[in-house]
């Protein structure tokens, strides 16, 4: 009975599906020999595609309520699997030691080209990892996160251009600027939240392109900013493929800085006001915590993270415009947050590492490629909207 | 008898609506009160007014912590009542869903404590020594309060009673000395009422805290409070003893209407 409604419901499934791709797969308008060429086979392909993963389609989302219902009883499975990999010993150290070798070996193993796709994603996992403290853990829906990225990396063009300061000198002074504009945007969107935060810091992000885009005399507007210093180690000078292995290096050092800093903050008394917040504000404002000032932090220490790598892109292109700055890509690493799993380390790393270098490995589908990754997304929101790995809260035993 | 909260002529206008109007109302050190009324009466108006989420269009409330000097709150942030020691439960229960229990406790130490952005990437001796004692006397709460066992659950999967028992012990962690607690038997079993009954007499007793709190169980108000005070159409039209109120007729009328023979 139920197997009979099943296939009627999928069949309705595979008729929608058919009229929708009907003009585009079926009809086919020769103008040259003037004649409409019926491709009806197309359509059959299609029919029957979507009957059968429409089958698919149900038992994914079955098993998916099936799981929310499950730890909702509090008896899950999966979630328990990550959390005793991370935290038993004989998992945790092999795992770790495993990466390590990855990573060291890496840039010795593959070409220049891996080595740079590389450092872009590890650059993506440490914005991330940044955005994720404004977005993951305050839930402070963040869409100009950009602007700090462009303010680190015009800090640097600019002050090498009229200074000639290198890039270790200004690596900090990017991190200030951009906890300043941090802490300048945060003010005006204190009192705002949810969507009315996501426009305003919309606008922001926007403000800051423009400004570079259109002030020619301060930051040369389209034309940007060429030549660059790369990073100098001690006065110096490297080949271009030995810069590029030390890139890759400096951003697995600052990766690993990130991950310890935030995983610090996020067990601390200022990550659980960020948490609380997100929870609940007003209960958290009556449990005693300044939301002004919880807010700020976050904004702020978000920013400085972006600062940072805005530095460290300039160092690594040697040329920057306005154009590296627009709002796809505040939504690529708000994607990256989002897709990985809200307020988890882990997840934003994975998530940075799939959205990142997914696009770049499936350039031999050149032109399927951005189809797929649309799909990725689409698929992981219905069947995971929790992200790839979803927020674990530490535990704490007592022996009593 | 020192009092401890005095709310002289307290009103609350939301546009032409006059939702508190000219309330007077004390509370001593070491009492239950309780503050009832029909549905509507302006009971949790006057929790938000009195904890800062709403600012009075007129009137004062002054607190007097023990040991400390006489204060006017009016116009103070929610966190800075807190900090000054009144905290409050919620009517529909606003725990942090997706916070261990104990986490949840440990929110409310955060005004009691100070460790920074600095101090948690360094985590030097301070901040360790800080944390440990959060996390020390949060799970103390809990172990009075009685639901020490579930310290790791997510709030969310708590059963409801639970829920309105770990609202009181993240209130509790702030160190009040006046409690304020809205509805807190509102969904519960007779059973678990008893039990909240027993929890918030043992409160008063062995933390010194004081208590104000509004409730609809009529059982639970008579047996715990010390002194109530009845609201209709957001003003005070009694107060007294449990048997004082008990007898009242303007409070019987208030709650079953005009008498048909007077």
């Amino acid at each position: 009975m139920i197997k009979a409604q099943e296939i009627k419901k999928s069949f309705l499934v595979s008729l929608w599906f058919m009229f929708l791709t009907f003009p585009i797969m079926v009809i086919r308008v020769n103008p040259i020999e003037k004649f409409v060429e019926w491709r009806w086979k197309n359509m059959l392909v299609v029919g029957i595609g979507s009957f059968l993963l429409s089958f698919v389609w149900r038992y994914m989302l079955k098993k998916k309520e099936a799981g929310e219902k499950r730890a909702e009883t509090g008896e899950s499975g999966k979630t328990f699997l990550i959390q005793r990999i991370l935290e038993e010993r004989r998992f945790y150290i092999p795992l770790v030691t495993g990466l390590t070798i990855i990573a060291v070996a890496f840039p010795f193993i593959f070409s220049m080209y891996q080595t740079s796709i590389m450092t872009t994603a590890l650059m993506y996992i440490v914005l991330g990892l940044g955005l994720n403290i404004v977005v993951g853990l305050a839930g402070l829906l963040d869409l100009g996160y950009v602007a700090f990225y462009a303010v680190g990396a015009y800090s640097y063009a600019l002050l090498n251009y009229h200074f000639g300061l290198g890039f270790w000198s200004v690596l900090p002074i990017g991190a200030v600027l951009g906890f300043i504009f941090g802490v300048l945007l945060g003010f005006p969107v204190l009192r705002l939240q949810g969507d009315y935060l996501a426009i305003v810091t919309l606008g922001f992000g926007e403000i800051i392109r423009l400004v570079l885009e259109n002030w020619n005399e301060f930051s040369f507007g389209p034309s940007g900013i060429a030549n660059i210093d790369r990073p100098g180690f001690f006065g110096i000078q490297f080949s271009l493929q030995t810069a590029s292995i030390y890139l890759y290096f400096l951003m697995i050092g600052l990766v690993i800085f990130t991950i310890i800093v935030v995983n610090r903050l996020q067990n601390s008394r200022i990550g659980r006001a960020w948490i609380a917040l997100r929870e609940d504000e007003t209960a958290c404002q009556a449990m005693g915590i300044d939301k002004t000032r919880t807010k700020l932090r976050a904004f702020a220490l978000g920013a400085t993270w972006a600062g940072m790598v805005g530095v460290i892109f300039a160092a690594k292109t040697t040329f920057i415009n306005p154009a590296s700055f627009t709002f796809l890509e505040s939504a690529m690493i708000l994607s990256i947050v989002v897709l990985g799993g809200m307020g988890s380390i882990l997840g934003v790393i994975i998530g940075a590492l799939i959205l990142i270098l997914l696009p770049e490995y499936l350039r031999a589908f050149s032109d399927y490629r951005m189809l797929l990754f649309g799909a990725i997304m689409v698929i992981m929101m219905v069947f995971r909207p929790q992200g790839i790995i979803a927020n674990i809260r530490r535990t704490y035993k007592f022996n009593e | 008898m020192n009092t401890i909260l005095e709310v002289k002529d307290l009103s609350m206008d939301f546009g032409g609506l006059r939702a508190l109007d000219h309330l007077d109302l004390n509370v001593v050190e070491g009492e239950i009160a309780a503050i009832i009324g029909p549905n509507g009466a302006g009971k949790t108006t006057f929790f938000n007014c009195i904890t800062g989420i709403y600012n009075p269009t007129e009137g004062e409330i002054l607190i007097s912590p023990p040991g400390k000097k006489r204060k006017k709150i009016n116009g103070l942030k929610p966190n800075r009542v807190t900090k000054k020691g009144m905290a409050r439960t919620f009517q529909n229960i606003r725990l942090f869903s997706n916070m261990t229990v104990l986490e949840n406790v440990m929110i409310g130490r955060h005004c009691r404590t100070s460790s920074g952005i600095v101090g948690a990437i360094l985590r030097g001796r301070s901040t360790i020594k800080e944390e440990k004692d959060v996390v020390d006397f949060s799970y103390n709460i809990l172990k009075k309060t009685g639901i020490s066992h579930l310290v790791n659950e997510f709030a969310k999967n708590l059963p409801y009673g639970a829920q309105r028992r770990l609202e009181i012990a993240r209130a509790m962690a702030t160190e009040p000395f006046l409690l304020l607690l809205d509805e807190p038997a509102a969904g519960m079993n007779p059973r678990e009422t008893r039990e909240l009954d027993e929890l918030i007499t043992r409160l008063r007793d062995e933390d010194n805290v004081s208590i104000l709190m509004i409730e609809h169980d009529m059982k639970l108000v008579m047996s715990l409070s010390d002194r109530i005070f009845v609201m209709d159409y957001g003003r005070k039209i009694a107060q007294g003893t449990p048997s004082d109120i008990i007898n009242n007729p303007v409070v019987i009328k208030a709650y079953l209407g005009e008498d048909i023979d007077a």
